[in-house]
């Protein structure tokens, strides 16, 4: 076995496997900046996840799968966004609503799409060629941590990005700042001005159509293998204690989703190293399956504890109007 | 309808010597009576794995047996392992007037038990469990290891082909389980026939159903181990697709699952549950009261292998290597009539020749762990089946859990 390739093999595993967080993570933190929890993130990501890949394969095309799952998942904010913000629905309500309409309607439409005929991966060339490894010149062929973090889909380069350029919209534009003051305290931003409603509706559709697109990531990454389990499995309740781990910043969701995404992979990749650096990991080999599977909702509670300690002493990112909904003619 | 006909004239006869206490005016009730319940673990429009296979198979006995599936099968499904929701499942069948209930998940176990004693008038029939009584409580299952060691011969001649002795094995548990222990000991023994050289990786999901990790353990198998040929015991066929994405091969299980990978896979290890199906539902109809049932059937255990075509291994694949049909039809042979069985003291040593014929040696061995300790001492009989489908709780040598 050889060391060098098991720790690039472990990177590569961390990113492969946890880049879905980042867009779940990216996309919640999108809708709560402007003052609404959504809790409805693995049912969004479900149906992005089924109406990417059905409508990505029959198109061909890895673009149009994209977009369409960006759509799904927007479409399940506009959803959302309707019942919350302008017919001033209970949020947490509306959100556990929609993870499980989410998850229904992707066993509906995914069911009765293979009854008549389901769409193989390997039979779509775009779609395959689309999702296969790009190096980046250069930084690729760092030795061993080279092709670790520079050779992945476009999926993976498309959430790095989305999440940056997230973070700079919250920080540096205007459209950022008047969303971050709706989330803080909607009344003051609507006697400014600013449309209180419309900037809900858009960022809630946004953020809900990242959320899609991750989605959609999971179902290439399984190879749209589609059974009687969701692809999702639980990676859309991650994302959003991830939010809290990132304190409402995309650009420490990237480092976020990866810090976690190591305990999550240690699962896959424990057996691995143990073999290939007995000494240093042999002890990985003894930890009982049943702890790895426990170990990313450990470290999710551990988080929450360290965080809320930490918020305590001021500095959090959390928007004070966070779950409560806008009424206007209550001021 | 003479097989039907056969039955009655035997249990007429048996019953002239025991009947003596019970009234036997009506001993058999008619086919189109029967009423079958069934209590499934996922829903019964699945179209793949564990439970697609139940339903699958008792919609086939009972077309074999010319019974309406429509008007006389009730179904219960989504019925998860806890007693309470099982026990009503069981009401509910009973209500509507069911002959037979078959419980197909392995925590239905207590429940089953206990409706067994509420409800002696309904057969209660349990499918991977150890529990039953004299009367109206059996239970069934299959010698998949026979299968995977078939499966196993396959992998192994591809192994011996490619030159890569380590093959992977994403398994749901290890040696917590008889059931999965045995499987994965079984094929290890198939691969050590034609390969002794090879090794077996095993990695365990802790779940019986997790295909996101389904796909990462056999990717990590693939990359990490260098595994040429992966073979699963989980119902998605991800790691096959895995396999044929990363150019290896695998061998599946549960279902045929060359439609899932063309190019990956060899064989796979499947059941045929009709098979009991059909056996069950045929002594429900011949015995009369549900108290005669495990009496008819002749066990309260059903534990069927591939001498009764329970188990199997699905077609062989383009994919296979020279000389695997002619090994696994002998190896298959020497099974079906008795001579031989897998976890004996007795070692197949397989070789193809140059035509594609291959040659079987029997050689007395030790069957032996994979700490050492000798299990069966060169010569010796077959485990037990009780330890194979109970306490079977270590791996063959050759067998490393990774």
């Amino acid at each position: 076995m050889n060391k060098a390739e098991v720790i690039t093999s472990f990177i590569h595993n961390i990113i492969v496997f946890n880049i879905p967080l980042l867009y779940g993570t990216v996309g919640e933190i999108m809708v709560e900046k402007s003052g609404s929890l959504n809790l409805g993130v693995e049912g969004t990501m479900a149906v992005g996840a089924i109406f990417g890949y059905i409508v990505g394969c029959y198109a061909n095309s890895l673009g149009v799968g994209i977009l369409t799952a960006f759509l799904a998942g927007a479409l399940c904010g506009l959803l959302f966004a309707l019942l919350t913000v302008s017919l001033q629905a209970n949020q947490n309500i509306t959100g556990l609503t929609l993870t499980t309409f989410g998850l229904g309607v992707y066993f509906f439409v995914g069911n009765g799409v293979k009854a008549t005929g389901w769409p193989v991966m390997g039979d779509y060339s775009s779609i395959q060629n689309g999702f296969a490894d790009i190096d980046i010149p250069l930084l690729s062929d760092i030795p061993i941590i080279g092709k670790g973090l520079f050779s992945h889909n476009l999926l993976v380069y498309l959430g790095i990005i989305i999440a940056i350029a997230a973070w700079w919209y919250l920080k540096h534009t205007a459209p950022g700042l008047r969303l971050r003051s709706i989330g803080e305290n909607p009344a003051a931003a609507d006697s400014v001005g600013i449309n209180v409603k419309l900037m809900k509706y858009l960022h809630i559709c946004l953020g809900c159509g990242i959320m899609g697109i991750g989605g959609y990531y999971m179902s290439l990454n399984m190879s749209g293998s589609f059974n009687s389990s969701c692809w999702i499995n639980g990676y859309g309740w991650i994302a959003v204690a991830l939010v809290i781990f990132a304190n409402w910043n995309p650009a420490l969701a990237i480092i976020g989703t990866f810090v976690f995404g190591f305990f999550n992979t240690l699962r896959v990749s424990g057996g691995s190293l143990a073999a290939a650096f007995p000494e240093v990991f042999g002890w990985l080999a003894h930890i009982p399956t049943q702890l790895y599977q426990a170990l990313p909702f450990i470290i999710t509670a551990i988080v929450l504890v360290v965080t809320s300690i930490k918020n305590k002493r001021g500095s959090s990112g959390l928007p004070a109007a966070l779950g409560l909904n806008y009424y206007r003619e209550e001021r | 309808m003479k097989k039907i006909i056969a039955l009655v004239v035997a249990v007429l006869t048996i019953m002239t010597f025991v009947g003596c206490t019970t009234p036997t005016e009506n001993p058999s009730k008619d086919a189109s009576d029967l009423k079958v319940g069934a209590i499934y673990i996922n829903s019964k429009n699945d179209t793949a794995g564990y439970t697609f296979a139940h339903h699958n198979g008792i919609v086939t006995a009972m077309k074999a047996l010319n019974l309406n599936v429509d008007t006389q099968l009730f179904i219960v499904d989504e019925v998860p392992e806890d007693k309470a929701q099982v026990l009503a499942a069981v009401d509910t069948l009973v209500g509507k007037g069911v002959d037979i209930i078959f419980g197909i998940s392995f925590g239905y176990i207590d429940a089953m038990e206990e409706a067994s004693k509420t409800y002696p008038e309904v057969i209660f029939s349990h499918g991977t469990g150890y529990k039953s009584n004299e009367t109206n409580f059996n239970n069934y299952f299959g010698r998949a290891y026979q299968a995977r060691y078939l499966a196993g011969i396959a992998a192994g001649l591809k192994s011996l082909e490619t030159g890569n002795n380590n093959i992977g094995y994403v398994a749901a548990y290890g040696t917590e389980y008889a059931e999965t222990a045995s499987g994965i000991n079984g094929f290890a023994l198939g691969v050590q026939a034609v390969n002794p050289n090879a090794k077996l990786h095993v990695k365990k999901l802790g779940a019986w159903a997790d295909e996101v990790n389904e796909s990462a353990f056999a990717k990590e198998l693939i990359n990490s181990f260098g595994c040429g040929v992966i073979t699963q015991h989980c119902d998605s066929a991800q790691p096959q697709i895995a396999a044929q994405n990363a150019n290896v091969f695998g061998c599946g299980y549960n279902s045929d699952m060359t439609a899932d990978a063309p190019e990956a896979h060899l064989t796979a290890a499947i059941w045929n549950w009709n098979v009991y199906y059909q056996t069950a539902m045929e002594a429900a109809i011949a015995c009369g009261t549900a108290d005669k049932f495990v009496e008819t059937m002749g066990s309260s255990a059903y534990y069927g292998g591939l001498k009764e075509g329970f188990v199997d291994v699905s077609p062989l694949s383009k994919n296979c290597a020279k000389g695997t049909e002619s090994a696994i039809s002998q190896v298959k042979n020497i099974i079906v009539n008795g001579e031989w069985d897998v976890f004996s003291g007795e070692k197949l040593t397989i070789t193809v020749g140059e035509d594609g014929t291959a040659t079987i040696t029997k050689n007395a061995a030790d069957l032996k762990d994979n700490a050492g300790n000798v299990i069966v001492a060169a010569g010796g009989a077959s485990v037990a089946d009780g330890v194979i489908t109970g306490t079977m709780n270590y791996y063959v040598a050759g067998v490393e859990e990774v």
